[in-house]
């Protein structure tokens, strides 16, 4: 047995609560309170890109307007991510009242929820879910509606402005941005887009307070997460640990004891190496992760993982921008090239300027990550590529 | 007092309104950032990512075109890294294109070329994925060809489509590597709801979007000693021509215009504005007698409003869209189809030439023209009218290619027959300019008078504003016109589909009371025509319309009935209008098309 | 190059070989409706399986929706459909933890099994086959989904069995 080193929490699935409780407490606070308690807690949206849910929502409570909006983003569409989809079978109403606290601040009657169009298994169990919610709140005589918009199998709709433009019946292409959401989000108003994740921590803060959220975690990354882990590893699965972790520790609670490498964070993550295990923290100071944890052995073409990287952003890439659209190509085709020998092993120099090209001029998060995970398999393992 | 904002770029401190855009500030400085995706007359999209600039304190680079500019911000246009994207986002769209320019129409008038020729880009940095791509070349419609391997997905056209056409033919389509610019289904051009306005064709920035052209048909009539080849020319192509030949835009060349139309060879140099005003004559009176069989007869079978027809784009647009209202349209041809029809007839006979010899060529600042000029309905001369259409682009083509000198020609007249016009057929070129030609010779011939406005110039229906109205009040009329005593003559322009679109919105709801409407398919009427020298923006459509006004003011006739070739035809050929003849000749109908 | 050129009139008549009522109530429901392009599509692929090109002249007609812009958004998500599909559609995942646990043996066992390839449906109208990216089961990598039941840890063996049961339960 390996130590547990890694600190085992539970706040998101914790069943030491009751929702209804927490729910009608949190809707008698006055809004600065939530607001604070959720800026002190340090919480940082749980998607990946880490913004600080807190500001978020004071930015859209300061907009002025009748017409906003709070929007969950179940569209978890990164590979190697399967943890919204546990939270939303698990702990709906949780989700929910994250929501209606989160409209509450910022003045929102009506609440979307973008699900993924592959958990569509999911609806009906969270609709059932959504009626006792919505009589719920109709007791505490607050006005809120959830609304369950289907996704229809488009990676980037996991983008937040390309999510309003999919809500908006459009092509889920991301927008020019500013404006951000908080200003002009769904339907061009005032908008709080969170994850799933993020909105049941901002939930359980309401619960836990502040403090004992702040407690987890490191100063850049308070509190835990939950994560979603896989590859080569015995014990596939969620778990939610608090976040800063070594991931040296990590690989030796989770590996299978020959694992060469760890993509942290998905397709759009990074691709950490054995030997840099020890100086990786797995938090915003260090490599981040929206919750993917892929364990790779040394038994994994490193060559193929990158493809299946490059081929997924080729078709997922909305296809607006030319940094992305062709860029991803070039990526792809050019790896061949170079494994197959119709091209030299300097050719991978100029693929790895390309990615930082895209990561650079790219309209929207997906092109600007495909870098991540290219450059870092790129330069860990370069022989790989070539023969 | 609008707010400004102050920020610095490469080192220079500018203020400008809040709203614009770093881009627009860079211009107020004069700094040059390449643009693809970005035009004038459209939205934003911000996705070529060719104008992307550093801002100090920002990771990533921004796209100008998109970012709005702020106060303290602090930009520089030209760093290595700015250079590095620029060049690989060149390098990428490249990639992806048929770059075999030397056997591309727009050779030496692309924006890509010319955006590749600045970065001296000698050979392929990336992979070749041309040969990869299943790319189509539809080349079916007789207006526009749609070349799909010349395309950067800069999405113009469909913006072009959706905003200023209200017609979405084209689309975006697919994703990620798959992503195109795409009819319903990938139908031809020819197949879909396309109007042929040729919108997307003056922004298309390479040869992805173009007019067919129809240089060769031309060239082989004019070398043909068995054929007499005569030319009408558009009112609007003599305000522009000069732009694709070295001149300023707003150069009124009509008179080099005819000289270089002798010297390429063509036997007989008329003018469409003689038919523009054959046409006001013609849908003047179709006018009078709606509002008679309206206001006299109380017949409820007569439509009004009445639409002007000149325009065929807009001529589709109805077909396809409100089929329900093309009783409305005037049954005249357009001045094109009106020109054709008399070539072979009135002019063969006038010539004593034999009709079936003689070609008939149009210089159109239309692409829908050629798609006109096909039209089943437009034989009635018992051959095709018109037998080719060329844009103003196309003669300025042909120009060049007979090694004429342009801009140190003399100026000539047109011939003669059907080559004398009025100044309100000129301004038929220009938005709002077929009512005014149309209000100059109706208010005249029910009163007596001239039309209440100073010099003619009837300045509501002029300007671009994209709905005009106008009304003019009928007072003191002759006897034979008495029905119309006091009566309010209601009208309203409109140019750019969308516009066009509103103006029969309101018609449809029922919250309209006019009696004549004008519409053109291009945003500033015919000057702005699909056809016309690329590239075409507000500023030029400014221009064009201010050297048309110009035009018509220098004009010794401004109304069409004192044409004295009108007077003629109508004495020795046609009788009056709305005579069998004129019915045989130069009206037609138009039947619904499916909007698919 | 590849180039395809159109020279040639398709033929323009769109024979109407599904039953447009059907999607009748889903026009009612969304017909005023902001944003409601999705759903729409979403409820006649519901209907049809996929999306019949008729259907989409339909709801242009009465929607006002440019088939264009339809058309961009039924070929933008990769869940809508322009052919007709088999009663039951094979998703073989291929997202990363399944592809480097070998996913494309089992998309290639299940081609050979049924005789078809990545994205085609069989003669009988049964199965279709699909390559899917992440399905979000990537602890119970490699999977694959037939309806709404996910096949977990698979070989290609495991993967065909369960194909061909399938087939044996639908000819009884």
């Amino acid at each position: 047995m390996p130590n547990k080193k890694l600190k085992r929490v539970d706040i998101i699935f914790s069943e030491d609560c009751v929702y209804k409780d927490v729910l009608a407490e949190s809707l008698k606070k006055s809004n600065e309170d939530i607001l604070k308690d959720i800026l002190d807690s340090g919480l940082r949206g749980r998607g990946g890109a880490g913004f600080p849910t807190g500001l978020k929502w004071k930015f859209a409570s300061q907009e002025t307007g009748e017409e906003k909006y709070v929007v969950c983003n179940a569209d978890e569409g990164e590979p190697g991510t399967f943890k919204d989809r546990e939270i939303l079978t698990r702990v709906p109403l949780k989700v929910f009242g994250g929501m209606a606290i989160c409209a509450k601040v910022i003045g929102a009657k009506h609440g979307y929820i973008y699900l993924r169009g592959e958990y569509k298994f999911l609806k009906t169990d969270l609709e059932k879910a959504l009626e006792e919610f919505h009589s719920f709140v109709k007791e505490l005589g607050f006005d809120f509606q959830i609304h369950i918009l289907m996704g229809s199998g488009a990676y980037i709709c996991g983008e937040e402005s390309a999510l309003f433009e999919s809500m908006e019946g459009k092509r889920g292409e991301p927008r020019n941005k500013p404006p951000y959401p908080t200003i002009s989000g769904f339907r061009n108003k005032p908008t709080v887009i969170n994850n799933v994740e993020t909105l049941v921590y901002s939930f359980m803060i309401c619960r836990i307070g502040a403090g004992k959220f702040h407690e987890l975690g490191t100063a850049d990354s308070r509190g835990s997460k939950v994560f979603s882990i896989s590859g080569d590893t015995p014990i596939a699965g969620i778990y939610e640990l608090e976040l800063g972790m070594l991931l040296e520790d990590f690989v030796e609670e989770f590996g299978d004891g020959d694992t060469k490498a760890v993509q942290v964070g998905g397709a759009a993550g990074f691709c950490v190496p054995r030997k840099k295990f020890k100086d990786t923290i797995i938090g915003f100071e260090g490599v981040p992760t929206g919750g993917s944890m892929m364990l790779f052995n040394s038994s994994r073409s490193m060559y193929n993982v990158l493809k299946n990287y490059v081929e997924f952003f080729e078709e997922e890439s909305c296809g607006q921008c030319t940094p992305c659209r062709v860029g991803c190509q070039q990526l792809k085709k050019g790896i061949e090239a170079i494994k197959k020998g119709e091209k030299s092993a300097h050719y991978l120099d100029t693929l790895q300027k390309l990615a930082d090209t895209m990561k650079v001029s790219s309209k929207c998060g997906l092109g600007q990550s495909v870098a991540n995970s290219f450059s870092s398999i790129v330069d860990n393992f370069r022989e790989e590529m070539i023969y | 007092m609008a707010n400004t904002v102050k920020l610095n770029i490469d080192g220079i401190d500018v203020s400008i309104d809040a709203g614009k855009t770093v881009l627009d500030a860079a211009k107020k400085l004069n700094i040059h950032i390449p643009t693809l995706c970005y035009h004038e007359d459209l939205c934003v999209a911000g996705n070529c990512r060719v104008c992307v600039v550093e801002q100090e304190g920002v990771k990533n680079l921004v796209a100008s075109c998109a970012m709005p500019a702020q106060d303290g911000m602090v930009i520089h246009t030209n760093t290595h890294k700015v250079r590095n994207a620029r060049r690989h986002v060149v390098e990428l769209l490249l990639s992806e294109h048929n770059a075999d320019c030397t056997k591309c129409y727009k050779n030496t008038r692309c924006e890509l070329q010319d955006l590749a020729g600045e970065m001296v880009i000698n050979e392929h940095m990336f992979l070749d994925l041309v040969p990869d791509k299943n790319y189509t070349i539809d080349m079916l419609s007789p207006a526009i060809i749609k070349d799909d391997s010349k395309c950067i997905r800069c999405q113009r056209c469909v913006r072009t489509c959706q905003e200023l056409q209200h017609v979405s033919a084209l689309g975006v389509a697919y994703k990620g590597e798959h992503m195109k610019i795409s009819t319903f289904f990938e139908h031809s051009m020819y197949d879909v709801v396309c109007t042929n306005c040729g919108q997307c064709v003056i922004r298309c920035p390479t040869g992805a979007l173009i007019e067919k052209n129809y240089l060769d048909d031309v060239w082989d009539a004019i070398y043909d000693e068995d054929k007499h080849v005569v030319v009408q020319t558009a009112p609007a192509t003599r305000i522009a021509l000069g732009e694709d030949l070295g001149m300023e835009a707003g150069s009124i060349v009509t008179g080099k215009m005819a000289a270089a139309l002798r010297r390429l060879g063509f036997d007989s140099v008329l003018d469409t504005d003689f038919t523009a005003d054959l046409t006001i004559m013609e849908e003047g009176t179709e006018l009078l007698t709606r509002l008679k069989r309206a206001l006299v007869d109380k017949d409820p079978t007569v439509k009004l409003p009445m639409t002007t027809s000149c325009s065929p784009g807009w001529i589709k647009f109805i077909e396809h869209m409100y089929p329900e209202y093309l009783e409305n349209v005037s049954t005249c041809k357009s001045p094109q189809q009106m020109f054709g029809a008399l070539a072979k007839t009135y002019y063969a006979q006038k010539k004593g030439i034999d009709p079936s010899k003689i070609v008939s060529v149009s210089i159109m600042p239309c692409t829908a023209k050629k798609f006109e000029a096909n039209r089943p309905e437009m034989r009635d001369s018992g051959f095709q009218d018109v037998d080719m259409g060329l844009t103003t682009r196309e003669l300025a083509v042909m120009i060049k290619q007979a090694g004429i000198n342009f801009k140190e020609l003399p100026d000539e007249k047109f011939d003669n027959l059907m080559g004398e016009s009025s100044g309100a057929g000129v301004i038929f070129g220009a938005t709002g300019g077929v009512m005014e030609a149309a209000l100059r010779t109706v208010y005249e011939i029910v009163t007596g008078r001239e039309v209440p406005f100073e010099n003619l110039k009837i300045t509501p229906v002029r300007g671009m504003e994209g709905v005009k109205e106008a009304a003019v009040k009928i007072e003191n009329v002759l006897p034979a016109w008495s029905f119309l005593e006091g009566v309010e003559l209601k009208t309203v322009v409109a140019h750019g589909l969308t516009n066009a679109d509103k103006v029969m919105q309101a018609v449809k709801n029922g919250t309209a009371d006019w009696h004549f409407i004008e519409i053109m398919a291009c945003p500033g009427g015919c000057l702005g025509g699909g056809g016309q020298p690329i590239p075409t923006t507000p500023e030029i459509r400014k221009k064009r319309a201010e050297a048309i006004y110009r035009e018509d003011e220098g004009m010794a006739i401004r109304k069409s009935h004192e044409n004295p070739e009108i007077q003629q035809i109508y004495k020795e050929f046609l009788g009056e209008p709305l005579s069998d003849k004129s019915h045989w000749l130069l009206h037609t109908h138009y039947n619904a098309r499916k909007r698919v | 190059m590849r180039v395809k050129r159109i020279l040639q009139e398709k033929e323009a008549v769109i024979q109407s070989s599904v039953d447009l009522t059907l999607i009748d109530p889903l026009i009612e429901k969304y017909k005023n409706k902001k944003g409601n392009l999705i759903p729409i599509l979403q409820g006649t692929q519901d209907v049809y399986g996929y999306l019949p090109k008729e259907t989409f002249i339909k709801i242009s007609e009465q929607t006002g929706l440019k088939l264009s812009e339809m058309y961009g958004v039924a070929t933008f998500y990769t869940q809508f459909r322009l052919n007709p599909v088999g009663r039951y559609i094979v998703k073989v995942c291929h997202g990363t933890a399944c592809h480097v646990q070998n996913a494309t043996a089992i998309s290639e066992a299940v081609e050979d099994a049924l005789g078809i390839k990545d994205g085609e449906t069989t003669e009988d109208r049964l199965f279709t086959l699909e390559s899917v990216a992440c399905l979000g089961c990537c602890s119970l990598a490699p999977v694959m989904m037939i309806g709404d039941e996910t096949y977990a840890k698979l070989t290609g063996n495991k993967a065909v069995k369960i194909v061909k049961e399938i087939k044996i339960k639908e000819s009884n």
